[in-house]
């Protein structure tokens, strides 16, 4: 076809624009990739108490295992409240190296059996071994929900003015024992 | 007519799960509040669900807490923000506007306007081209398709 005038050729960069946010994008989630391939959880939620007073604690008791759970016993002293129950596959994995500490003697650990029933709570510790100084009964999340957990296992470090510290969502290993929880204690303790 | 069984199958087999009616509160203005509360708070261990749509048993001991909560006399914003308090801003499904979200919030319009600039500015610059006319050979293979068909 004849043209009278020269045309101007349209600009090319529009076409690149998706591209930049292709590219874009590819980053962002390619980050994230990455760091979940480093061991970030991606259902993790962040959480939100970090650094602000522990929830009130007021548990029952379970049943033949010490006393009622109250804030009292979070207070002057550097302590580890742990979320289990006894239907948590996952708390088996963990109940080790909860043993462990406990008999390292480092720091109390305080148990919150959630969404339990005081006898499968009970039989669970029998079979596998009690690290907890007292156990406590949350049977309705109540104390859970004030804790923001989302999963058992989870645990709290809370330090002796009742300020939580360190909050593991998931297992406590020997390494996040070794590396995160012990140098922690230690220095809250000074 | 099998299908349609099945698909209604399903959706009653999830709602199963949800919402269960010992649950429920009686009084129906206090229940709709729940339900209003529940819809907009995300199960926390589920990807995208809202707690009402939820079967996990963290999201049912949450929609039991938001009805003790009514129930004690606390306003939707107060239960939410207890919520947001234990579970942070996560928790919301309805985004909150402030500086972390405006991305969210004005992105899909920033990009509509940019692609509306690059359009409306090669529509301006370029009009559309009038087709130039058939040419008489164009013209009889045209004749020539009409007459005979698509026959080969």
């Amino acid at each position: 076809m004849a043209e009278a005038t020269p045309k101007r050729r349209p600009a090319r960069w529009p076409y690149l624009l998706p591209l930049v946010f292709i590219a874009v994008l590819g980053v962002v989630f390619g980050k994230r990739l990455a760091d979940v391939e480093k061991g970030a959880d991606p259902k993790a939620i962040p959480t939100v108490l970090l650094n602000t007073p522990a929830p009130m604690l007021d548990l029952p008791a379970l049943p033949n295992f010490g006393d009622d759970v109250t804030s009292a016993d979070l207070k002057g002293r550097v302590t580890l409240v742990n979320f289990f129950g006894s239907w948590c596959v996952a708390c088996v994995a963990e109940h080790p190296v909860l043993m462990e500490i406990a008999r390292s003697g480092e720091i109390p650990i305080i148990g919150v059996d959630w969404r339990d029933t005081p006898e499968q709570g009970a039989a669970w510790i029998r079979r596998y071994g009690n690290p907890y100084t007292k156990i406590g009964q949350d049977p309705k999340s109540r104390t859970a929900i004030d804790f923001g957990v989302v999963a058992a296992p989870e645990s709290f470090l809370i330090d002796a003015s009742g300020v939580i510290r360190y909050k593991q969502a998931g297992i406590i290993t020997r390494e996040d024992w070794r590396d995160k929880i012990r140098p922690l204690i230690a220095q809250l303790k000074q | 007519m099998k299908w349609t069984a099945l698909l209604f199958a399903l959706l009653v087999a999830g709602a199963a799960h949800a919402i269960e009616p010992k649950e429920m509160l009686t009084d129906p203005a206090l229940e709709a509040r729940a339900r209003d509360i529940g819809r907009e708070l995300a199960c926390v261990v589920c990807q995208g669900e809202n707690i009402d749509e939820s079967g996990a048993e963290i999201a049912a001991d949450m929609r039991t807490l938001v009805r003790q909560r009514i129930v004690a006399g606390e306003s939707n914003t107060q239960i939410m923000a207890y919520m947001v308090s234990r579970y942070g801003d996560y928790v919301r499904l309805n985004p909150r506007f402030m500086p972390r979200t405006y991305l969210l919030w004005f992105g899909p319009l920033m990009i509509l306007l940019v692609g509306g600039f690059v359009v409306a500015r090669r529509l301006r610059r370029e009009p559309a081209e009038a087709v130039p006319p058939l040419t008489p050979e164009e013209q009889a293979a045209l004749a020539n398709i009409h007459r005979e068909g698509n026959a080969p």
